[in-house]
């Protein structure tokens, strides 16, 4: 097996309030080995975006809490980690991208600034060298370097991003989360901006996880995928495990309530009801109110993972006792 | 089937300090009653400008637009307010187009409200409570306030008000957009089940293009704020004629192990609509361009029956 680059296990964040508890990362675990993909899939409120937060040391406390679990990255733990050290790591070793390129750019700083910031931060390059770094990371991402003294209102939202990739790729990270890259950017600009991805990804050898709800992004770059669902993986595998051989009822109506371009059908199938409230998170598997199999065992208890095979997971009681 | 809409040469400019804005430039079609038209392109492209010039949200530039066979390119304020219970809208984005300080109960029968449909109060609490039931709000949301909805919630609000005066046709402005792909599913499946119910039509106006093809009859892509191709729904997904659908359709990710991988990747970016020059707009985007297609404005031409195409070289890149 290759080195893994990062564990994470039993992760769990919660956000408390003086109304309520939110739990919003409930027992995440995974792992990711060097230059492998990870696709973290769900709906809004799911946890993915606080997962990632997590790793990054980055969930707002207050309100925001780690309750337990770990990140092993390159064997330390993050969570345990002084504030002192995380700092050189985030934005040097582990990067993220953020969902909206349009509101996490400083829009009072050029986008050369920005990108030679971090370099600045996690280098003993001298200024000049660093503005030579930003003008070759602009070109790497297809933006012409003489433009890294434009602010970022003079970009259009695609260019945005491909700044935003350039500032997280600058100083060549292990790891790169990027959360929602391409939601808001049009179909033939997310081409664009997956391809470039996917090329820095095999150039070199990154690490990544991509924090999305379309499946249709995640076949085009991950190696593996984990469905979240209320704050739980309820499905983990290879890519090919989690597109040919579902098993969570959950996985199963996300494929089915997309319309298929390919085949023509009169309705869509939609999964019944809602995401649940994660301050009030049902017992028992937590879909199981929108379950249709769901039988009485489903109700009480921790659902716990079952393996399909030796790379394939699902939460699921129907799955219990082994019978596949 | 009756026509009910129809557009001839409609164009909108925006006056700006660089120059003159073409956000629909010279766009053409008709709708059936009871059909639904798909409105696709990419931001910028003017599709959502084109739906709210039809409903006179901008006063248009030049050009008819005739619904139910009546010109209604100019009317009067007193006119228009008449017009306005058969042509609705439903708005994108379902946090920001409710009334925060206004309860749902109120929200939809605003529009009764106007037009002053049902003057007693009970009568008008009933058509609310029936319209809410057909858009599937349950009866308790009646007194709550749109922060306390999820986004699923508000959009049937939404589709609620824009209902309740039984219009003839909706305006559908990225109606699913801002929803999760589950809700997005109930959305579409009730809208769809209206349309059915209510021989509602709809212009359908999104850039999300398997959506599209799953609610819409007749397809019509828009780049730069032209019509560059328009062909029933199976049909364009079938042959796309146009380079630039060609690249829009194949840039959708499939949700599919090992899909085969064809995608066009498109040179830059959609160039700038302000004073825009006689030549193909997508010319200097598209792969098959010549420097005919940078002197001369192509025509939109019926390539196969009812399936037209904008391109100069349509025959030759299809080999038609």
């Amino acid at each position: 097996m290759a080195e893994s680059i990062l564990e994470v296990r039993n992760l769990e964040i919660r956000y408390v309030t003086d109304e309520e508890t939110v739990c919003a990362v409930n027992d995440i675990s995974f792992s990711l080995e060097k230059g492998e993909s990870i696709g973290l899939v769900g709906e809004t409120g799911a946890g993915k975006t606080t997962t990632a937060l997590g790793i990054m040391g980055l969930v707002p406390d207050p309100p925001g809490e780690i309750v337990g679990g770990s990140v092993l990255f390159e064997g330390q733990n993050l969570l345990r980690m002084p504030e002192k050290n995380l700092r050189e790591i985030r934005g040097g070793k582990i990067s993220m991208i953020f969902q909206d390129p349009m509101t996490s750019l400083n829009p009072v700083m050029t986008v050369g600034e920005q990108i030679a910031e971090v370099v600045l931060l996690h280098s003993k390059m001298s200024k000049g060298e660093a503005r030579k770094k930003a003008m070759e990371m602009l070109e790497q991402v297809g933006i012409p370097g003489g433009r890294c003294d434009d602010y970022p209102h003079q970009f259009s939202g695609g260019m945005k991003q491909r700044v935003m990739i350039a500032i997280a790729l600058a100083c060549s990270p292990e790891l790169l989360i990027a959360d929602e890259p391409t939601t808001a950017l049009d179909v033939t600009i997310q081409a664009q901006v997956l391809e470039l991805m996917r090329n820095l990804k095999q150039e070199y050898g990154t690490s990544l996880i991509l924090i999305t709800h379309d499946l249709g992004v995640v076949a085009k770059i991950c190696d593996k995928v984990a469905v979240v669902y209320a704050g739980e993986i309820i499905e983990y595998g290879t890519l090919k495990d989690i597109y040919t051989d579902k098993r969570h009822p959950y996985t199963i109506g996300l494929f089915d309530s997309l319309p298929d371009i390919e085949n023509e059908s009169a309705e869509l199938k939609v999964i019944q009801g809602m995401v649940p409230d994660p301050s009030c998170l049902p017992e028992g598997c937590k879909f199981h109110p929108r379950c249709p199999y769901a039988e009485e065992g489903c109700k009480h208890g921790r659902m716990e993972p079952v393996s399909v095979s030796e790379t394939h997971m699902v939460r699921c009681g129907r799955f219990r006792g082994g019978e596949v | 089937m009756a026509e009910i809409l129809r557009v001839e040469d409609l164009t909108k400019y925006f006056a700006t300090k660089k120059g003159t804005l073409h956000a629909v430039d010279g766009v053409s079609f008709r709708v059936e009653e009871s059909k639904t038209l798909g409105i696709v392109g990419e931001s910028g492209c003017g599709k959502s400008t084109l739906g709210r010039v039809i409903l006179h949200l901008h006063e248009r530039t030049g050009g008819r637009i005739i619904f139910q066979g009546q010109d209604i390119s100019n009317v009067t304020a007193a006119q228009l307010k008449e017009l306005r219970k058969d042509m609705q809208i439903i708005f994108q984005d379902p946090y920001a187009s409710l009334n925060p300080r206004m309860s749902i109960g109120d929200i939809i029968a605003e529009p009764l409200k106007i037009y002053k449909l049902y003057p007693s109060k009970e009568e008008r609490q009933k058509k609310v409570r029936e319209t809410m039931d057909v858009v599937g709000l349950a009866e308790r949301t009646y007194s709550l306030y749109p922060h306390e909805l999820d986004g699923g919630r508000r959009q049937r609000v939404g589709i609620a008000r824009a209902l309740i005066l039984n219009p003839k046709l909706v305006v559908c402005d990225e109606p699913v957009s801002a929803l999760d792909v589950s809700i997005q599913a109930q959305i579409l499946n009730l809208m769809m089940e209206l349309q059915r119910e209510r021989n509602l039509t709809y212009l359908f106006i999104t850039h999300n293009l398997s959506v599209v093809k799953h609610i819409s009859d007749d397809i019509t892509v828009m780049y730069l704020g032209q019509m560059v191709e328009k062909a029933g729904a199976s049909e364009i997904f079938a042959h796309q004629y146009h380079p630039y659908t060609k690249a829009l359709i194949s840039a959708i990710p499939q949700p599919k192990y090992n899909a085969p991988d064809q995608q066009i990747i498109l040179k830059g970016e959609i160039t700038s609509p302000i004073n825009v020059t006689r030549s193909c707009r997508f010319a200097p985007r598209c792969v098959y361009a010549k420097p005919e297609c940078f002197e001369q404005e192509p025509q939109l031409e019926e390539v196969s029956k009812d399936h037209f195409v904008k391109c100069h070289f349509v025959r030759e890149i299809n080999g038609l």
